[in-house]
């Protein structure tokens, strides 16, 4: 055993805050695992199995397709309304999976987190990388339906564009477990939060373009509300990429940026915080 | 061996841990912008009642106070003492679960513990996927369970089972492989906290070969906590006695567990002050309170086996209560329990003082000093029992020998009188 090659030393005296991934980097297997984790269990029991991950995004998306295309009739940009809202449920479905599922970290973990320690933003992390892989199942959906819409000619992508996906699930998995991680430290003393969390998803939903495009909103507060909406540029740009139609819109896009930097660390760091002694509230 | 040649392993300094009694929650959003507000400005913290560390949400309980304590590299050290001493909140801040409220704590190596067996255990994965699991929750890389995977199984005696879903495994089952995994990470730090109270008494030995070896052969630190003094003789070589969050005894085994033993208030006593004993746990004593004991008709807590033991409890009652029952638990002074009786649900109509007769038929015991314990119980309407009090080694009794019986020690005969053979000559 090397001597003396490990030194922690715990303190009662705060410390400036911290972001601790060094450690994180230690467990990496550990967010692997977990990862494997929660496809083996979700999918535990069920007859279609990993089918369901294609099931579901194709269900709402028929839902969305009746309610806002065919009642409402609501526009796609010109876009294939199926293809639309596909490729609308997959990016809204990515983020929201990121925040949701972690908003409970503290709480739904209470009894893993009471007897043992580990990096707890292996949790969130791990929670980031099974959306992204949901996601990426979901965008070979939205592949397959682009193909037959591609052969019809019934859209235009920008495939230079595709290159940009992985920084659009970089940062709203970014924006989305900051925001999560934030609410499950103060879910540990303030339990009202994780109630207001699916409502207020909802409606943040609406709040971004994902049911109808920007095009639609005519010009006025409301328009710049969804605007300054960290979610709606990203979601902009994945379907300038995908479906060739929407906007780029860049000065919205570094905005969102640094408010998803912003969310991040400070989630990061009040979550470093809770970790210390959340185990006496909850 | 000299210990101070030895490097340190651990240490703690100082070392405070506050909890807040009671409810947390509901108002306390307000409060809490309050204080921070007050902090920030450098102001008195406006809901702290002055001069005193006790905040108007909620008393504070020290659940240790002031811990200084050193532990060398390849010590196996044994932690003991009652119900609510700060045994398990020590393994909780050396394992990093939570962390002190004051003083600062060092550890030299990574630590693994088993705080409870079963930790991060999923029960849909089966054993092979769990081992993964378990070993990289308690700290271990992919490569290094690869590595060790073999002789985890092998270990765990799990082999035909292994690729089986953990759900259908039965409950010593489940404690051979969290404790296979356990048993082979390399920390240099192991704690335990009464891991060796489930499992069949053969794996049980093999867990304390384990551990021993640990901390002889391979220069690793054992901490241990444990109620069990069999199991505390045969792992540790130092032990600290605990009570009411301080170290009041640090040493060897045997004095240790005798000044632990020895810490039961009002031995061969008949008139027991209860209120001044240690009361198992934070919640217990709060809606009924044992006060006071008196044996009845006695000078001295000696008693025939043909004798009925007759106990007079005053108690403090917050409430009327249906449904309370008395546990009765009797242990031998080398910590092993003999048995337990129950009385039959009794109702409490009245709440405040309340005095309440039990008597024991004590025929069972064979000869010998016994401890009791004691405990009230509150069967709920959906069947299952709340402890509302307890208090561990109470009082000490005695049986003594009638003319007939055998002079022989307890090892020899046992503690419990079996019902009379009958034999035939044929």
């Amino acid at each position: 055993m090397p001597e003396g090659s490990f030194h922690v030393h715990i303190s009662s005296s705060r410390r400036p805050l911290e972001l601790k991934l060094g450690e994180v980097w230690q467990y990496r297997d550990l967010i692997w695992l977990f990862t494997r984790r929660s496809f083996a269990v979700t999918y535990h029991q069920t007859i279609l199995g990993p089918a369901w991950l294609l099931i579901s995004p194709l269900l709402s998306s028929l839902i969305y397709l009746m309610l806002f295309g065919q009642i409402a009739r609501l526009g796609t940009d010109g876009a294939p309304q199926l293809l639309f809202y596909l490729s609308g449920t997959a990016i809204w479905g990515f983020f929201s999976a990121c925040l949701i599922g972690n908003a409970g970290t503290f709480v739904s973990n209470a009894g893993l987190f009471g007897k043992v320690y580990f990096p707890r933003l292996t949790v969130p992390i791990s929670n980031v990388f099974s959306a992204g892989i949901r996601f990426g199942v979901q965008l070979l959906l939205v592949f397959g339906f682009l193909l037959y819409y591609l052969a019809r000619g019934a859209v235009s992508p920008h495939w230079w564009a595709w290159l940009l996906i992985p920084l659009i699930l970089l940062q709203l998995g970014l924006l989305g477990m900051g925001c999560g991680v934030l609410i499950s430290a103060l879910t540990t003393k303030y339990r009202d939060l994780s109630v207001l969390v699916s409502i207020g998803m909802q409606l943040w939903m609406f709040a971004t373009p994902v049911v109808y495009p920007l095009s639609e909103l005519p010009k006025g507060a409301l328009r710049t509300a969804i605007l300054w909406n960290p979610v709606t540029a990203p979601v902009e740009l994945f379907r300038y990429a995908v479906l060739g139609v929407g906007k780029v819109l860049p000065g919205y896009l570094a905005a969102s940026a640094v408010i998803t930097v912003i969310i991040a660390v400070l989630g990061v760091m009040l979550f470093n915080r809770v970790e210390r002694t959340f185990m006496d509230t909850v | 061996m000299d210990l101070k040649d030895r490097p340190v392993a651990l240490q703690l300094s100082g070392v405070k841990k506050q909890y807040r009694l009671g409810q947390i929650g509901a108002g306390t959003l307000q409060a809490d912008l309050q204080s921070w507000w007050a902090r920030r400005r450098g102001r008195e913290d406006p809901n702290s009642k002055i001069g005193t560390n006790t905040n108007l949400h909620g008393k504070t309980f020290l659940a240790l106070d002031g811990i200084d304590l050193t532990v060398f590299r390849g010590e196996a050290l044994g932690i003991i003492g009652p119900n609510g001493a700060g045994k398990s909140t020590i393994l909780k801040l050396i394992s990093r679960v939570t962390a002190p409220t004051e003083g600062d704590i060092d550890l030299y190596g990574r630590v693994s513990s088993m705080l409870e067996v079963g930790t991060g255990l999923d029960r849909n994965l089966t054993g092979r996927e769990n081992i993964y699991l378990n070993g990289a929750i308690l700290g271990m890389t992919r490569r290094e369970i690869d590595r060790k995977l073999d002789k985890i199984i092998a270990f765990s005696e799990l082999e035909p089972f292994i690729d089986t879903p953990v759900k259908r495994y039965s409950s010593g089952m489940y404690v051979k492989l969290a404790f296979a995994v356990a048993a082979h990470l390399d920390n240099e730090i192991m704690i335990m906290d009464e891991v060796l109270a489930v499992g069949d008494a053969a794996f049980q030995n093999k867990c304390l070969t384990r551990m021993r070896e640990a901390a002889r052969q391979e220069g690793r630190t054992v901490l241990y906590v444990s109620h069990n003094m069999n199991t505390i003789r045969a792992l540790c070589d130092r032990c600290v006695v605990m009570e009411r969050g301080r170290i009041r005894f640090d040493g060897a085994v045997e004095p240790a567990i005798a000044d632990y033993l020895s810490m039961s208030a009002g031995y061969d006593a008949v008139d027991l002050d209860l209120s001044k004993m240690v009361h198992a746990g934070l919640e217990t004593g709060r809606v009924l309170r044992m006060e006071h004991l008196l044996l009845e008709s006695k000078v001295e807590p000696v008693y025939t086996a043909e004798e009925t033991m007759k106990l007079r409890f005053h108690l403090q009652l917050e409430k009327t209560m249906e449904q309370v029952l008395l546990r009765f638990t009797v242990r031998t002074l080398s910590d092993q329990a003999v048995g337990t009786a129950w009385s039959q649900p009794m109702p409490f109509p009245v709440s405040g003082e309340a005095e309440a007769d039990f008597s024991l038929p004590l025929s069972a015991l064979a000869p010998g000093k016994y401890y009791a314990s004691l405990g009230f119980y509150r069967r709920e309407p959906g069947g299952s029992l709340d402890r509302l009090d307890h208090i561990s080694r109470a009082f000490r009794f005695e049986i003594t020998t009638n003319a007939d019986a055998l002079m022989e020690g307890e090892n020899a005969v046992g503690a419990v009188v079996l019902p009379e053979m009958r034999g035939i000559i044929l």
